[in-house]
């Protein structure tokens, strides 16, 4: 069935919604580019003046010409340490090389020596992750001093912390998941694993060293005077100590050798040709016009999916029941996806039908897309007592325990537990993307500083005493602000609770490319947990 | 009339003959080395007989062979195209003994004109004339004076055992005369212990113009003169009729001097007769002398063709068949003005060595005659000469024909092998040759700007760009997406030896910003054809690492290989490579012989041309890879050096 879209692209409404999402595309763009820019001027210059290629040319000449890159986490701890770790030191993304999808992890040695902050491990841990998960080939461009010393309690010690990344190596390389570095800097103490870890290194002459200790270190230990390159440059780690395996002349060479090294990986294992379908009846760049300015405006959802979905064609399932979640069938670029999206707050019926169609996609093997817009499920004694909680965890279990990849987009509020039936982080959906317009909270911000006001409230009345509307407002304020300042894309993204904001005009090539990504790996059998039936 | 004719030749020659012959309804035979075997003429021929092998000497020289296919196929003539055995009269008597019509002069004509000496006598006995000079064994200052005078100054005093320029005088003025004689004789003396000297006129402006003459065996006609005088080193390059400044009177005194040389010898078919002219004071009927007369259809037969409206080759058939000469004299006339180009796989920069290689894409514009023997998909091969057509332009005037030739250069499109196109571009569009000002020294006095490879347009640079990157092709619909921040790659291309960076920044499917260091082009994709900064891209082909734009001249880039480079670095001026493909002609050293840098050590001969290789530095040779005699290609390894003392 053909989507048909209700809005006015010429009405004041389209037109005002259009503004306020350019104002706040604008606000994630001016981050993005900071972020873009590492270290700033002087540093990058520095870096350049030593022969090396800036990081985001390495990824670029490391990648097929004009291919996608998928990059997350490009706002990555925006606001933390100060502004000192512009997209957490690393860049990393899905990206192309030699016709096969691979993930990049690349420092940015112009971002305090290319050091781990806490969200720099959690940043190259997440890009691991969706290696691992999506089988994809890890390529890691190396150059960085290691651990950020004065925030290693934070960077060292946790399951989660740098030790993780070698673990993951070592696990991915026994999946058969190929590991290949390029020290193109210093890979120091720690640092020296990633490359020693690998399947195959490369290691430029006169630039990139790998050490556990560097010469200052060893000086101070042992008394021994020894320079860097005798210590740990390409010509000993190649000729003599067998750490790297390939001796490459510079920058330029060491990422044609990289692309040599994935050319002999074998049979690939995502899709041969590139998928591609026909583009929606209705243009995605109204998406910013269709979609209200303000949360708490509702809208159709289906007029989302008219603009993301190949020829705005969406078979949708149960379209009379449960009318509140949208659930259907649609192909993004080609391919086959089903998308299930929040149309207002979840009912009961609503949570079946999408635990329902969760299993229909599972038993297919359909990935699933979520478009989350939801402040919740209903409350009330009506929906208590009819069991929503029962039918609530029906939706949570299918989401979780499905085989199938799982794609979500923060399209407007995620509130609450519609997070955990809609595939929020804890979830594992294999890429999760916001919108600039997106909230995140437990619970809305107002909701939430009621919630407090109304507990003090009770307790102020029993003990007597009184409460003035100004002093509640007063009260509120600053939850009211906490939520807000929180719940902001920017905040969240910073933390990386999501691989990043995307302009919602790109949404259909980004869920297209995330698809594709995902298509890397073979999708299992499911099995559901215990549904309470 | 025959029914069968076989050609004796291959390439753009074998082609063209086969051409006419299939219009005059007859059946050809075409003769085939083994490296030919699927070659254009081959193709075309409706009976091919291989000959084996690969130079001339095992194939196309193969006189015997070719009358036994000839026989074998049921051929009565035989023609023999230009080069290989067209003036060797040892084959037109064996053809003629076989049975079968040699299509051409009688072997008697030919050895008449391939003395040269000989010939320049009996054309002075014709009443032609020829250079005026002394070559006597009377060295007596005196008769040599009396000669001098009778050739007319200014003259020029040789040394009989000369060379290089050594015990040569010019003398302008006869007062001059004994003078110079002294020194000259006293050089000779020096550097060849011989003081004979010989006396030439001396042609100020030389200009190589030719007729083109038509026998039947006892009476001729000429169809006309060509102006050859654009050489390199002796050889044409481009070719026009009619000569430039020509009048009247001078076309009618050397047409009927021609005549006279083709009757002289009972000349039958077509064939050439050479003249010298000295135009330092225009062209007139007492300033051209005879130097040779080649008994064969030229390679520059086209541009007569053009203005005359004759098939030489047709005509060629039909008087070997028997028939009288197709046309009087008074028959024939010119219409318009005609040139002829001569494209060849050479490397122009580097001193017009031959060059090889697969012909990728090879494309003539319309409105030209363009005769090749090459199609796309085939081979240049060191065997034979590097020619890959002739392109030949007519119109109603020496400037419009000019214009259309410079045009139709830039129009053609080769890829594969570099060319000299540029160079004959360039020389279409110089200003002197425009101006008709032609002499044979042209090129040599403007050899630098002529052979200058032109810097490449920032839009070509660009385009190999995008080709390079393979952006050019369908698009896939996430080309150049990024969430955020655009992604820049560099890619470097070498064009004439240097390289070049450029910057590629995909903005989508449809759109590509490329610094091309010089400028930023923007590259947009408009209802599938590229457009660089609003202009449509030039039409370009790839084959492999190599892309060649077609604007301009064409520009042929290569993708510089990131990998590549180790290699370079590591070996250094270690290995002496092959420069062009030829024949190993002498080794000079063995392994273990110490060298300095600049010494000898191997000479490659190829084209008929020998040049020396020398060490790049001192060293010691490791390796000797090649012997005397090989037959290498281009960039083949030869000796390899190691440091003293490694």
């Amino acid at each position: 069935m053909k989507l048909t879209s209700q809005v006015i692209a010429s009405s004041e409404a389209f037109r005002a919604n259009r503004e306020a999402h350019l104002s706040a595309l604008s606000e994630i763009a001016a981050a993005a580019e900071a972020a873009a820019a590492g270290g700033g001027a002087r540093a990058r210059a520095r870096h350049e003046g030593r022969g090396k290629m800036l990081p985001r040319a390495r990824v670029a000449n490391l990648l097929d010409p004009g291919t996608p890159f998928l990059e997350i986490g490009a706002t990555a701890a925006h606001g933390l340490y100060d502004g000192a770790a512009p997209a957490a030191g690393v860049i990393a993304g899905v990206g192309q090389v030699e016709g096969r999808q691979v993930m990049v992890v690349c420092n940015d040695a112009t971002v305090k020596g290319g050091t781990y902050y806490p969200m720099s491990v959690k940043k190259h841990l997440r890009a691991q992750e969706i290696a691992e998960e999506n089988r994809l080939p890890c390529l890691y461009l190396v150059d960085s001093g290691g651990a950020n010393l004065p925030n290693q309690d934070e960077v060292f010690p946790d399951r989660d912390h740098f030790g993780r990344i070698f673990y993951n190596q070592a696990r991915m390389s026994a999946k058969g998941i190929a590991q290949i570095a390029v020290v193109m800097g210093s890979c120091t103490a720690g640092g020296a694993y990633v490359p020693a870890m690998s399947d195959v290194t490369i290691i430029v002459r006169e630039q990139g060293t790998i050490f556990l200790a560097g010469p200052p270190l060893v000086r101070a230990a042992t008394g021994e005077v020894v320079t860097a390159e005798e210590l740990g440059g390409g010509d000993v780690h190649t000729r003599l100590s067998g750490v790297a395996d390939y001796l490459a002349e510079d920058d330029t060479h060491a990422l044609a050798l990289a692309r040599r090294a994935v050319r002999s990986l074998g049979p690939k294992t995502g899709p041969v040709v590139l998928p591609g379908g026909p583009p929606p009846a209705y243009d995605p760049d109204e998406i910013l016009g269709v979609v209200p300015a303000d949360l708490r405006t509702p809208y159709d959802i289906r007029e989302v999916i008219a603009r993301l979905v190949d020829g705005s064609e969406f078979d949708e399932f149960k379209p009379r029941f449960g009318e509140t979640l949208v659930c259907g069938f649609a192909r993004i670029h080609g391919m086959e996806a089903g998308i299930i999206a929040n149309n207002g707050v979840l009912f009961s019926e609503a949570a079946q039908k999408g635990a329902h169609f969760v299993e229909l996609c599972s038993q297919r093997k359909i990935p699933l897309v979520f478009l989350q817009n939801i402040t919740g499920f209903m409350v009330g004694r009506r929906y208590e007592n009819e069991g929503i909680a029962r039918h609530g965890a029906k939706m949570v279990t299918a989401v979780a325990t499905t085989a199938v990849p799982k794609i979500t987009v923060l399209v407007g509020g995620s509130f609450g537990a519609g997070n955990y039936g809609m595939a929020g982080r804890a979830y594992q959906p294999r890429f999760l993307w916001t919108w600039p317009n997106s909230r995140i909270s437990v619970m809305g911000g107002a909701q939430a500083a009621g919630v407090l006001a109304t507990v003090r409230r009770d307790a102020m009345e029993r003990a007597g005493e009184h409460w003035s509307e100004a002093e509640e407002e007063a009260f509120k304020r600053p939850t009211l602000e906490m939520f807000e300042r929180q719940s902001h894309p920017l905040y969240a993204s910073a933390r990386l609770w999501d691989d990043g904001i995307v302009d919602p005009r790109k949404t259909r090539d980004v869920l297209g490319l995330s698809l594709l990504a995902a298509l890397n790996a073979p999708i299992e059998e499911t099995r559901f947990g215990v549904f309470r039936m | 009339m025959f029914d069968t004719i076989l050609i004796a030749n291959r390439g753009e020659i074998a082609v063209r003959v086969i051409r006419t012959a299939r219009a005059m309804g007859l059946r050809t035979v075409a003769v085939h080395s083994d490296v030919d075997a699927a070659a254009q003429h081959v193709a075309m021929a409706d009976v091919a007989v291989s000959l084996g092998g690969a130079s001339p000497a095992e194939s196309y020289l193969r006189g015997d062979a070719i009358i036994e296919a000839a026989q074998a196929t049921g051929a009565q003539a035989i023609h023999p195209g230009y080069g290989f055995l067209s003036e060797n009269p040892d084959f037109v008597e064996a053809v003629e003994a076989a049975g079968l019509v040699f299509i051409g002069p009688s072997a008697g004509a030919i050895r008449k004109m391939g003395l040269k000496d000989a010939a320049k006598q009996l054309m002075d006995q014709a009443g032609v004339p020829v250079v005026p000079g002394y070559l006597g064994a009377d060295q007596d200052p005196g008769h040599l004076e009396v000669e001098a005078d009778r050739v007319g100054y200014p003259v020029l005093i040789k040394a009989v055992a000369g060379g290089g320029g050594k015990g040569m005088r010019l003398v302008e003025r006869p007062e001059e005369f004994v003078d110079a004689l002294e020194r000259a004789k006293a050089e000779a003396r020096t550097a060849f212990g011989n003081d004979a000297v010989l006396i030439e006129k001396y042609i100020q402006r030389p200009r190589h113009i030719e007729l083109q003459v038509f026998g039947d065996g006892t009476r001729a006609v000429h169809l006309f003169e060509r102006d050859c005088s654009l050489q390199r080193r002796h050889q044409k390059v481009i070719e026009e009729a009619p000569a430039p400044g020509m009048t009247p009177e001078m076309r009618a005194a050397m047409g009927a001097a021609a005549v006279r040389a083709a009757e002289a010898i009972g000349y039958r078919g077509a064939g050439t007769v050479e003249f010298i002219v000295d135009a330092a004071d225009g062209l007139r009927p007492d300033g051209f002398w005879f130097m040779e007369m080649n008994t064969r259809l030229q390679v520059e037969h086209p541009v007569t063709e053009a203005i005359t409206g004759v098939d030489l080759v047709e005509w060629q058939i039909r008087v070997a068949a028997g028939a009288p000469l197709p046309a009087t004299q008074e028959e024939l006339s010119i219409t318009g003005h005609a040139f002829e180009a001569r494209l060849y796989a050479e490397d122009v920069p580097a001193g017009f060595l031959p060059a090889t290689g697969r012909l990728t894409h090879l494309a003539f514009p319309e409105g030209l005659r363009a005769d090749s023997g090459v199609r796309a998909g085939d081979e240049i091969s060191p065997h034979y000469d590097p020619m890959i057509a002739k392109v030949i332009a007519h119109a109603p005037t020496r400037d419009v024909a000019l214009r259309k030739l410079a045009r139709g250069l830039r129009d053609t499109q080769v890829a594969g092998t570099v060319t000299n196109l540029a160079f004959l571009g360039a020389l279409a569009e110089h200003d002197g040759f425009a101006a008709g000002e032609v002499d044979t020294g042209l090129i040599a006095r403007d050899l630098d700007d002529l052979a200058a490879l032109p810097a490449p347009e920032p839009s070509a640079l660009a385009l190999a760009a995008l080709v390079a990157a393979g952006l050019d092709g369908p698009a896939h619909w996430a080309q150049g997406f990024t969430l955020w921040q655009p992604l820049e790659r560099s890619l470097r291309l070498s064009v004439g030896g240097a390289v070049q960076s450029v910057i590629l920044r995909v903005d989508g499917p449809d759109r590509v910003r490329i610094e091309t260091g010089t400028k930023t082009v923007m590259a947009e994709r408009r209802d599938g054809a590229w457009y660089l900064d609003g202009v449509r891209a030039a039409a370009h082909a790839r084959a492999g690492a190599v892309i060649t734009v077609f604007s301009g001249f064409g520009t042929r880039f290569e993708i510089v290989d990131p990998l590549a480079q180790q290699g370079a670095a590591e070996e250094g001026a270690a290995l002496t490579l092959a420069p062009m493909p030829g024949r190993v002609v002498s080794l000079h050293v063995r392994a273990g012989q110490s060298v300095a840098e600049g010494d000898r050590l191997a000479v490659l001969e190829a084209m008929k041309m020998e040049h020396g290789l020398r060490a790049a530095r001192d060293g010691v040779v490791a390796e000797v890879f090649v012997a005397e005699g090989d037959q290498v290609d281009a960039g083949a390894p030869l000796i390899r050096l190691e440091e003293d003392g490694a």
